[in-house]
């Protein structure tokens, strides 16, 4: 297992937030956590990229356990985090401090290629729409080469048509580059579209109340009746009717 | 929403025309209103534009005008200066480490609203008549607004920032330089010039002491040596198109910072 979560349980005060996470990742797997709002699964994402200690269990990645931040694992917000005093270059290339020049400048060119902002180059981030805004994000996080990059609801932010492009161009990039992915949102439909497994959280305290496989061969059909099968089937574990 | 309207393109540019024409013109109409203020009331103690700028032609040819000019400014930037190399790392430090600020920002708080004149005869006692003593009082007026701008700035870097350099394996000190620093700039820069206006007019009333040249000093000179109040109105002229200038200059620098 590339990542594992060992029985880990949070608590913040006298409030229990997780409670007896345990699940394995497999390398290049592309992992969603799916839960309602506030049910612990953006904290369980912080423990996993070593931001938060869980107050019991632990977290392992490839048999290491997690401690604090680590380079080859990062970690991608909503488009905010983008540093907005630097150039889409100058974003990108930021975690690339330790390299010489030329070849930080080749990794910038690749990475800026493989987001698709070619022309982009010198623009600051308030030049950018908000989808644009995501592509720096992930291109920077994914020019120090991570093996594992944690997304938090990251096209949250975003309108739905750039949202829904913005699914593809990352299976495009996660089938290019070949990272273990942990996907944390709360959008059912973006979970099935996106991940190999779906783990779904409770609310909170958040326990793992199902694992669904995702057995939709990509490019998926969203018409397919597997498709809808599996999203029906996770609407009533959430507890949802498909109704409006 | 707010996104929005930032991205809503440039704010209506004014031409260069406007931006320079009208304030002149509003000028021109003062200077016309002021002077025919003087001849139609007979008054023997104010002085007319003509008479004002004859003053500051007499003040140039005794090579005073230069002089003093050059006197104020090196006080105000060498209080100025110290006052930033203080504040800010103290404000870094404050806005970094809670308990810290806990512990100092009360005391700050406490001296901030005391206003810099009250510490005059403080300042001559411990300094005499110098340089030190007005240049002690310019560093009290723009310390406190340094400081609390600095200190409320790294507070308020959105903690995103801080994790997305911690996770690119930044260590404290490079993330101060290439996170925090750079994060803050536009905070720091409002401080730097609201504390140099305050710096300013702090200066001019601590020439009135302490010191014999400056623009403060050509003022109360003026007044007590034969009540020269054409020399009085050049004077308090030449402090307000000299700090003109130089707010002009400040903003022009936080408006490319900002702009970034």
């Amino acid at each position: 297992m590339k990542v594992q979560f060992d029985d880990v349980s949070m608590r913040f005060g006298a409030m229990a937030v997780l409670e007896h996470i345990s699940i394995g990742v497999e390398e290049g797997e592309f992992l969603c956590i799916l839960g309602p709002s506030g049910c612990g699964k953006s904290t369980l994402l912080n423990i996993a990229g070593g931001f938060l200690a869980p107050t019991a269990g632990s977290v392992t990645i490839d048999g290491d356990r997690v401690t604090a931040p680590d380079r080859r694992r990062i970690f991608v917000f909503q488009e905010r985090g983008v540093f907005p005093w630097l150039t889409v270059e100058g974003n990108i290339g930021f975690g690339l401090f330790d390299l010489p020049e030329e070849e930080r400048r080749r990794r910038v060119a690749q990475y800026v290629q493989l987001v698709g902002l070619e022309g982009f180059e010198k623009a600051y981030p308030r030049e950018l729409s908000g989808g644009m805004k995501q592509r720096v994000e992930v291109a920077r996080a994914l020019a120090v080469n991570p093996d594992v990059l944690f997304l938090d609801e990251p096209f949250g932010a975003l309108d739905s048509i750039t949202r829904l492009q913005m699914r593809s161009e990352l299976l495009r990039i996660w089938r290019a580059e070949r990272k273990t992915v942990l996907f944390v949102t709360h959008d059912i439909e973006e979970s099935v579209q996106l991940a190999d497994r779906v783990v779904v959280i409770s609310a909170r305290p958040g326990r793992i109340q199902r694992v669904v496989d995702i057995d939709v061969a990509h490019p998926r059909d969203l018409s397919s009746p597997r498709y809808i099968e599996l999203r029906d089937l996770i609407f009533g574990e959430i507890g949802l009717a498909h109704q409006v | 929403m707010r996104r929005a309207l930032q991205q809503s393109g440039p704010s209506i540019e004014h031409s260069t025309f406007e931006r320079i024409a009208l304030p002149l013109l509003t000028a021109a109409i003062v200077t016309t209103i002021w002077a025919a203020a003087v001849k139609f009331s007979g008054t023997k103690i104010f002085p007319s534009p003509l008479a004002v700028a004859r003053a500051i032609a007499t003040l140039d040819e005794k090579s005073l005008l230069w002089r003093y000019i050059a006197d104020s400014l090196v006080r105000v930037f060498a209080g100025y200066s110290a006052a930033i190399a203080v504040g800010i790392p103290l404000g870094f430090l404050m806005g970094w480490h809670e308990s810290l600020a806990r512990a100092i920002n009360p005391l700050i708080q406490m001296l901030r609203p005391i206003s810099p004149l009250a510490w005059m005869p403080l300042a001559v006692i411990w300094f005499g008549v110098s340089n030190a003593a007005p240049m002690f009082l310019i560093f009290l007026a723009s310390f406190f607004p340094i400081v609390v701008a600095s200190m409320n700035g790294v507070r308020n870097v959105p903690p995103m920032y801080l994790q997305a350099g911690r996770n690119f394996g930044l260590s404290t000190s490079q993330l101060m330089i290439r996170v925090v620093a750079p994060a803050v700039l536009p905070r720091i820069i409002v401080g730097l010039r609201l504390a140099f206006g305050i710096a300013w007019v702090v200066l001019v009333a601590a020439e009135m002491i302490a010191v014999d040249s400056g623009l403060g000093y050509l003022i109360i000179d003026a007044r007590n040596a034969g009540k020269r109040y054409d020399l009085v109105v050049a004077g308090m002229l030449l402090i307000g198109v000299i700090g003109l200038l130089l707010d002009t200059g400040i903003r022009a620098v936080e408006k490319r910072i900002s702009d970034q």
